[in-house]
């Protein structure tokens, strides 16, 4: 293993977000208080989630790990792209990187920016509405493999685009309604029989649902399923982002 | 030859590549020695920047093997990748970082640390780069970012250095300057391979060319026996208007090039063709020679004619 070349390459994607954090960092967690304060007043006396537990409250665990998902998703897939179109992506590639390497050192990265955002969202949102901890350990796992599972999305998407309306096109047609679909908003024993069934093909709904089971220790659909489908989901998106990065598709041609 | 292991610095066998229906390189072969200036030319397209890409790893050959100081550039890569430096021939820079990060980040990719940092700071100066050294990248001007990537390329002190197009677009004075550090580079022990369109500038800087067209090699000699490949030298003579050159005839009449009032190009070959006996010649149509010049074929007509011989 080249451990200073990985380590260098994930520092390197630290810095590229932490260098323009108000757009990487304050912002998504500006948006996300937004989405709280309009949807909590909006919705508080309509939406009926499990018994004991405040909507707002609800709401503000599903906006979390939605901030997570996203953002983690954004920082991989937005440097790959840049450095795509830009053409630094042949300073990386010019290198004893393995493809293993690259691959740990950009979802790392991602993980990181996933979770900072996500957590001052909770830092900042905690002021204004209660969010009990019921289990850490399982809020620490579903936030460090979702955003895993994302920045790993965030890494085929990146390689896959060509150019930034694709991978606007990946995000806003595949990303975002996979998120809102998931049950950040509502639980999904308030839909009716069919989109109940739909929301169980949807893995956001899996990374929502095991992450507020950390909060509330209550959940849709049993915890250790949610976490059964999520390692699934990240095992095939490793596999074939290996495949992807071994076989040098659209970096190395 | 490598002075150590008499192993070449690269070894190119049999290399193809396609991309959809074009044949960018069609079974090249070429070995180029330790220690050599070594110039790649070639018309747009002829398949001179492929063959670089699969030098270096950022493209995959689809059939032939490519190694790089005896490290195949796929089977052992990471090997091969620290025996190169390869100046891309794009204008290409991270916009997020200062020079000094840029350089830091890119040794720090081959595992060196802040050991490092007293080679980066001699780079910076050689380049005449030091007052530059904390300032974002997207600041520099056009001359400076090209000086930056020739630092990036040799951060890690690869025994191998490759230069897509160094000095395309680039002033005379940063030509010059950029020149005489790749001269410096090469005294120094480096062996230098270079991509260029400027012809002057491979027959100044090379020891050996080889010729690409259509991604075959078609010439691969020292610059010297490129320059002495039968393609000889322009012979001008300038007569009184009063006896103009009208009777040569036989082989003398068909080294005619160019008649024009009193003046006459004749292409001599260089081996066999004397100039006194042309020149008798001249003097025998009762002509009388008042000036006479001779011109040396250069790089850009060994170019011209083997890349015409090729298209014929």
């Amino acid at each position: 293993m080249n451990w200073r070349g990985m380590q260098t390459l994930f520092r390197k994607e630290l810095l590229r977000f932490y260098k323009v954090g108000l757009q990487t960092l304050a912002a998504p967690v500006m948006t996300t208080l937004l989405y709280l304060l309009v949807f909590a007043q909006a919705l508080q006396e309509r939406v009926q989630v499990f018994t004991g537990v405040d909507y707002a409250s609800f709401l503000l665990a599903g906006l979390i790990m939605m901030s997570i998902t996203q953002n983690a998703f954004a920082n991989s897939s937005s440097s790959l792209i840049q450095s795509k179109i830009t053409g630094n992506i042949v300073f990386i590639l010019l290198t004893p990187l393995s493809h293993f390497e690259f691959f740990l050192a950009f979802v790392a990265a991602a993980v990181v920016r996933g979770l900072a955002v996500g957590l001052g969202v909770y830092l900042a949102a905690v002021l204004l509405v209660p969010l009990p901890i019921h289990n850490p350990g399982w809020l620490v796992l579903f936030a460090v493999l979702n955003s895993a599972a994302l920045g790993t999305v965030g890494v085929i998407a990146g390689i896959w685009a060509e150019k930034f309306d694709q991978l606007a096109g990946f995000q806003n047609f595949i990303i975002i309604p996979l998120s809102f679909l998931s049950g950040v908003f509502y639980s999904i024993h308030a839909l009716p029989d069919f989109w109940q069934r739909a929301s169980h093909l949807n893995p956001f709904f899996y990374m929502i649902d095991g992450f507020r089971y950390g909060f509330f220790g209550a959940s849709d659909i049993d915890p250790l399923i949610s976490l059964a489908v999520v390692v699934s989901v990240f095992a095939t998106l490793v596999t074939l982002t290996l495949l992807m990065l071994r076989s040098g598709y659209k970096l190395r041609n | 030859m490598h002075p150590l292991t008499m192993t070449p610095a690269i070894n190119i066998q049999s290399v193809h590549k396609r991309f959809g229906s074009v044949n960018a390189l069609n079974g090249v072969s070429l070995t180029i020695n330790g220690g050599e200036f070594f110039g790649l030319l070639g018309p747009n397209g002829a398949g001179k920047s492929t063959l670089i890409n699969i030098i270096a790893g950022l493209t995959r050959a689809d059939e032939g093997d490519v190694a790089v100081l005896g490290h195949h550039v796929v089977r052992n890569y990471r090997q091969s990748r620290r025996c190169i430096g390869v100046v891309p021939q794009e204008l290409v820079y991270d916009p997020f970082f200062t020079v000094r990060e840029a350089l830091r980040i890119q040794a720090g990719y081959f595992g060196l640390g802040r050991g490092n940092d007293p080679w980066i700071d001699e780079l910076l100066d050689a380049l005449m780069l030091g007052d530059k050294r904390d300032t974002n990248m997207r600041a520099l001007s056009g001359g400076m970012k090209r000086r930056v990537l020739i630092a990036q390329a040799l951060v890690h002190k690869p025994e191998v250095v490759v230069l897509d197009e160094p000095t395309a677009g680039v002033d005379v004075e940063l030509r010059q300057s950029l020149w005489a550090f790749v001269k410096r580079l090469h005294r120094d022990g480096h062996t230098i391979v270079l991509t260029t369109h400027y012809l002057e500038e491979a027959e100044a800087l090379c020891d050996r060319i080889a010729i690409l067209n259509h991604g075959e090699v078609i010439a691969l000699d020292t610059t010297q026996g490129l320059l002495e490949r039968g393609i000889g030298r322009t012979l001008r003579v300038c007569v009184t208007t009063a006896a103009p050159v009208t009777g040569l005839t036989g082989k003398y009449a068909a080294k005619i090039v160019r008649q024009a009032g009193n003046r006459l190009d004749l292409q001599l070959e260089r081996r066999s063709d004397s100039v006194v006996d042309m020149l008798d010649a001249v003097r025998q149509c009762g002509a009388t020679i008042i000036d006479l010049s001779t011109e040396e074929a250069d790089l850009e007509d060994v170019f011209v004619e083997l890349t015409r011989r090729k298209k014929a």
